[in-house]
């Protein structure tokens, strides 16, 4: 596509505001915490650019380590089982009649029109020990059991949040896979376990890849999920960086911390293009 | 003898210079150092932490328009000054957040010819450790930090720390509040040290203490202690008086108590931040708070601890001897209020926060 050389000043018009937008509401502010992160603190509300490694060193300490791992393993869980929940569902939308698919599709998106925070508590609501989920189980004997405050909360909690972000992205793809193929491994004899693990999964690799990626980061770094339906051990990575701008008045070592998440970011992000790349031409 | 004063001639130029100058200088000057203020007031506070009707009335008697914006805990408060005060004119922060804010040139001087009504203060709120000689602040509210548990669900009386920090049998069913300072007070005065400790050894101790006592802690609460003691969860929590309060309001079965042992004594205060564009009607507003009738009608409905004698006397026996809002005096001599401890001390604690969490 080289149109924009035909038309540079429809081209800059449209480009302008963008950009703009970015630069000055993202890049500037991102720019400055990573100035920050390598700045100490020299008063109560000041801090002075040094150079200091000093913030991403402390970032290496076996506390901070640990937390890193455990928001790792935690986020990973949850990524899995909104790959496993969404994939169904995703191909349950692409398969649905043509006019139940606006419907079904708004109801994934459904909950981005309500708070995090308000969804959050509506999950207190269900799932503590006095919740209606324990008052459904008690009508049958069961219960009442306490499901809230640890780390199956947290996940939970998780993948119901970003479960969207793993479905809309199967969708696109699978929507766009060659119903041929599919039907052409059945007539030569293919079983549907064969041709979901042979023909579909491999062309539907691209959204998987990018729905791991798209839920995968932002649960890295949450910290209200794991605050508020997390226990006593529930501390994860974001919340620590909360604290360091917040209670802690340290931002230099949180930046440094945001920094070294978006790092891992960009590792992920890298691992996708190499995957894209090896995908043979299908666009991701 | 030569004299230095510059002398003007009424050249035209100069005039004209001068009158440039003056021009520009009138231009730069804020408007209400010539003019009087706007009749006008930013307030930034608390959630639902003021009278119904306080700010209406205040207009009525002054012709000051009070805009209130709500801020969530005081780090909140703290950051968006931080950078320079964005217009407010009356801020509330606790006492080790006004503290801090105090040494950092964040908040400004009062003028107390401005406040006669601060004799209506009890003599005890007429000083403070955090501000001496009130010289930047009023006390607004005040209360405790202790613990809030389910009658039918605990043996005995409340009356020490030792519930919440080490005590098997309430294993499960405990939640401490999720903020650093106050886990980290409470503990010491468990312990018998001041809660302002900053000796690494001790706080050493608190921490194994805190680690050792984490297998019976179900949750750090994000400050909503108090539902989860309504709805069950827990059945023992470290929470703010006032929160409690509002869930024994609907639920008799719940109590507060203050350990023996003492704990933190917290003072939300009203001051005037630097750069305060309309600081005269600030000074108008904190004197009209500490009027008795206007400070009663704001204790009784937010249920806090009023600073005020004059007020106090005015309230109901049902308020005054209220433990949880007032506990028994010999309780009271063993709380303090926190200081701010400087950069370093809040780095330690932070830091010893955040390994108790991961551990």
């Amino acid at each position: 596509m080289d149109s924009w050389k035909v038309n540079p000043r429809v081209f800059w018009t449209l480009f302008t505001p963008g950009t703009f937008w970015l630069l000055l509401f993202f890049l500037i502010p991102l720019g400055w915490l990573f100035h920050d992160s390598f700045s100490d603190k020299i008063s109560i509300t000041e801090t002075q650019f040094t150079g200091t490694l000093a913030n991403y060193i402390r970032a290496f300490d076996a506390v901070y380590l640990t937390i890193i791992w455990k928001s790792v393993w935690i986020s990973a869980v949850a990524t899995a089982l909104c790959l496993l929940t969404a994939y169904p569902i995703a191909f349950g939308i692409c398969f649905a009649p043509a006019k139940w698919k606006p419907l079904l599709l708004l109801l994934v998106i459904l909950p981005f029109w309500i708070n995090l925070l308000i969804r959050t508590y509506a999950l207190i609501a269900v799932f503590r020990t006095q919740g209606y989920l324990n008052l459904v189980l008690g009508w049958v004997g069961l219960g009442p059991y306490d499901m809230l405050y640890n780390d199956g909360a947290v996940i939970i909690g998780l993948v119901y949040v970003y479960m969207p972000f793993m479905v809309l992205p199967l969708y696109a793809t699978i929507e766009r896979l060659d119903r041929s193929f599919l039907e052409a491994s059945l007539d030569l004899g293919g079983s549907q376990v064969q041709t979901f693990f042979k023909v579909t999964l491999p062309l539907t690799m691209p959204g998987i890849v990018t729905g791991i990626i798209l839920v995968f980061i932002p649960c890295l770094g949450s910290f209200l999920t794991p605050a508020m339906l997390g226990g006593a051990n529930a501390i994860m990575i974001g919340n620590v960086i909360e604290d360091q701008f917040k209670a802690a008045n340290d931002w230099p070592f949180g930046s440094a911390l945001s920094f070294l998440l978006m790092y891992v970011t960009f590792g992920a992000l890298a691992l996708r293009a190499f995957l894209a790349s090896r995908s043979k031409g299908v666009d991701v | 003898m030569t004299t230095h004063r510059p002398r003007f001639s009424a050249k035209r130029r100069s005039v004209l210079k001068g009158l440039g100058a003056l021009g520009l200088g009138l231009t730069f000057l804020p408007r209400n150092s010539l003019s009087e203020e706007e009749k006008k007031l930013n307030f930034y506070n608390w959630d639902t932490y003021i009278g119904e009707t306080t700010l209406a009335d205040f207009e009525k008697a002054t012709g000051i328009e009070v805009k209130m914006d709500l801020f969530a805990d005081n780090d909140e408060l703290f950051a968006k000054l931080k950078a320079g005060n964005p217009g407010y004119d009356v801020i509330c922060p606790t006492n080790d957040n006004l503290e801090r804010m105090i040494k950092a040139n964040m908040v400004t001087p009062l003028d107390h010819a401005k406040l006669p009504n601060f004799s209506n203060m009890d003599p005890v709120f007429q000083e403070a450790a955090f501000d001496p000689g009130r010289k930047y602040s009023i006390t607004y509210l005040w209360g405790t930090v202790g613990v809030g548990y389910r009658k039918s669900k605990v043996e005995g009386t409340v009356d020490s720390w030792k519930v919440l920090f080490e005590e098997p049998k309430y294993a499960g069913r405990i939640a401490l509040l999720g903020d650093a300072k106050l886990v980290i007070g409470s503990a010491l005065k468990y312990l018998g040290h001041s809660l302002n400790t900053t000796d690494p050894a001790i706080l050493k101790q608190v921490e194994d203490l805190l680690i050792a006592g984490k297998k019976n802690v179900k949750v750090y609460a994000d400050d909503n202690g108090q539902d989860l003691l309504a709805s069950g969860d827990v059945d023992l929590t470290m929470e703010y008086n006032g929160d409690i309060l509002q869930v024994m309001k609907e639920d008799d079965d719940i109590s507060y108590a203050v350990p023996t042992q003492g704990g933190e004594m917290w003072q939300d205060c009203l001051a005037i931040p630097t750069g305060a564009p309309r600081p005269e009607n600030a000074h108008a507003f904190l004197n009209y708070i500490m009027d008795p009738q206007v400070e009663a009608a704001i204790a009784d409905f937010v249920q806090y601890g009023t600073p005020n004698a004059a007020a106090k006397k005015l309230m109901s026996k049902e308020y005054t001897d209220n433990p949880a809002i007032f506990p028994p005096p010999e309780v009271i001599a063993k709380c303090e209020p926190a200081l701010y401890l400087g950069e370093d001390a809040t780095k330690l604690r932070s830091d010893i926060w955040t390994r108790v969490q991961a551990a």
